[in-house]
């Protein structure tokens, strides 16, 4: 009797947990596919070359739409790599740092601070980045103003580095014991332990937090939407003004018309930036499976 | 025991919050107006206790479209409803309604180490369409011409391009999220030029110019900091700033607009920096609230 309520309790629970599981995937799945079919649409009055090769996004234009994504993506681009040319070397010497170097009390003090880090409103880094970050550029470079991509860069790595910093520190401290004593037995120094054994052991682990810390910095808007300028033009450098395509969405899906093709446009946007982040994701999940694998 | 009834309490304010919230006139848009009105609502709950106001912001086209879909009682706007925006209203069984509360003179402002102090309109257009590039060929210095505007939910945005330009922005254009975010661009920035309403250059200190804007090449130049040029008329680029509600509007909505209306509520709207309404907008007011 007790055994059978043991096992419709056992099954509940399995059935419960199964849900839950299930439930999260769907979620995906429908996101998905509200955002395809909100996007389809968009390509009956435009033209799929236009949408990828033209430069030009100006959906409110004087005389005519235009809907061309490059100049947006190209300013995704620009401002998330220029945050990791930031953000790797800072992250992966922090967590270098904190895994070898720092003593028990400093890493007890520092691990929160990164963490806290993390929870930082992007508003408020957004606001940083108008009051100081921007005027330190202009003075920096001589510009008349600082925003622009290098202003977004510069807080994006700011929001990268808690990712990078805790994911790379854990693949530091999975690195086996033994490498580091074989290491130091063969006279190495820790500095030559540290760059040439541990973190070539990490590495996969090291890839994927910054894969992680990318997709961060991809998808963020209300930092770059404050900070860069948005300026519609196609941008030459990091001292361009730039307009990534999430700032493109939040501004436009407030005011635009439901149904109208500048809706679902806005939407076909949406969907490129999906497909980008479930890629970058995709890839540092796969490099992080492997070195676990490695590892065990 | 008590442990409960005052978690229950507050379980049951929890609930009653947004019966209070429906009682809120919910008043959303414009950017441009969103000081001045904040400012009404504020003196207007003082005088009636009880009454409720909440004013956001957001752009002129993000508040036509709340009132549009029901989001809001009153809608700020700094242009007029597009007709394709009437349409839809109409499909949603709103009838928009516009009373104006203020009239702005658009500002273009630059830098104080710029020595251009006017332009025509022509060369305003000219300078946001990006045809003229460089300040030396409007009198200033030899320097790259920064534009700073407004991004595409502003009605201030909309206005500039139908009115003035007649014709889109230049790409390189910086679009900021607020009037308030000009003027501080433009403050710093000695290649800069901005257009904000002029209720945001009144305080704005000595950094600026606000440029005198003349309608042809041979024409008066006027001061929107002049109240004579912007009630005449003789401003060029000045403008209604209104509000849309659905139907005539009632209850705490329109007792809300009548003081906006009121000679209180238009001492409000002059010490804000904008300008009082005459007597034409007054009696066409009077035909909406009907």
């Amino acid at each position: 009797m007790a055994d059978k309520k043991g096992d419709i309790k056992e099954l509940l629970v399995k059935g419960f947990f199964t849900l839950n599981g299930i439930a999260v995937v769907l979620v995906l799945v429908g996101i998905f596919t509200l955002l395809v079919i909100t996007a389809v649409p968009a390509f009956k009055e435009i033209s799929m070359k236009e949408f990828l090769f033209s430069p030009d996004w100006n959906p409110t234009g004087y005389d005519g739409e235009k809907y061309g994504i490059v100049s947006l993506l190209v300013s995704t681009a620009l401002v998330t790599v220029g945050a990791l040319v930031i953000a790797v070397p800072i992250g992966i010497g922090a967590a270098a740092y904190l895994s070898d170097i720092a003593g028990e009390r400093v890493r007890e003090i520092a691990k929160p601070i990164v963490e806290i880090l993390a929870g930082i409103p992007s508003v408020v880094l957004g606001f940083l980045g108008i009051v100081l970050i921007g005027p330190v550029i202009a003075k920096l470079f001589g510009l008349p103003n600082g925003l622009n991509a290098l202003n977004g860069s510069v807080l994006l790595a700011i929001m990268a580095l808690p990712t990078i910093i805790s994911i790379s520190e854990d693949a530091l401290n999975s690195v086996p014991m033994s490498f580091q004593q074989a290491s130091l037995a063969l006279g190495a120094t820790k500095w030559q332990t540290i760059a040439l054994v541990k973190i070539p052991a990490a590495l996969s682990g090291i890839l994927a937090s910054c894969m992680l810390g990318m997709g961060r910095a991809i998808g963020e808007t209300m930092t770059v939407l404050m900070a860069t300028g948005c300026a519609a033009a196609m941008p030459h450098g990091l001292l361009d003004s730039v307009r990534t395509m999430t700032a493109t969405i939040a501004i436009e899906l407030g005011e635009v018309a439901y149904g109208s093709t500048h809706y679902y446009a806005l939407f076909a946007v949406g969907l490129v930036l999906f497909l980008i982040t479930f890629i970058v994701n995709m890839l540092s999940d796969m490099v992080l499976r492997k070195y676990q694998n490695v590892e065990r | 025991m008590g442990k409960i009834i005052v978690t229950a309490l507050m379980a049951a304010m929890a609930f009653s919050m947004p019966a209070s919230a429906r009682d809120m006139v919910q008043v959303k848009g414009s950017d441009t107006l969103i000081n001045l009105v904040q400012r009404m609502s504020e003196v207007y709950m003082e005088e009636n206790p009880g009454k409720y106001v909440s004013v956001t912001g957001g752009g002129s086209g993000t508040g036509i479209a709340a009132i549009i879909n029901g989001r809001c009682d009153i809608a700020n706007a700094s242009r007029l409803i597009k007709s394709k925006e009437v349409d839809l209203a109409v499909a949603q069984g709103v009838d928009p309604r516009m009373v104006t509360i203020a009239i702005d003179g658009l500002s273009i402002i630059v830098n104080r180490s710029n020595p251009v102090e006017k332009l025509t309109m022509d060369q305003v257009g000219k300078i946001y369409r990006g045809e003229v590039t460089n300040w030396k060929d409007l009198g200033g210095e030899d320097r790259k011409i920064n534009l700073y505007g407004r991004q595409p939910n502003s009605g201030t945005y909309d206005f500039m391009k139908e009115v003035v330009m007649n014709g889109d922005y230049a790409s390189s254009m910086k679009q900021m999220n607020g009037n308030a975010q000009i003027v501080e661009a433009v403050k710093v920035d000695v290649s800069g030029i901005g257009y904000v309403g002029v209720g945001y250059v009144k305080d704005a200190g000595p950094e600026i110019t606000v440029l005198k804007i003349a309608r042809t090449a041979g024409g008066y130049f006027a001061s929107p900091l002049v109240t004579e040029d912007v009630k005449s008329g003789k401003y060029p680029i000045s403008r209604p700033l209104v509000q849309y509600v659905s139907g005539t509007p009632k209850g705490d909505i329109r007792s809300f607009i009548e003081f906006e209306l009121s000679p209180e509520g238009q001492k409000i709207v002059e010490e804000e920096g904008f300008f009082s309404l005459s007597a034409e907008y007054v009696e066409y007011n009077n035909k909406q609230m009907l």
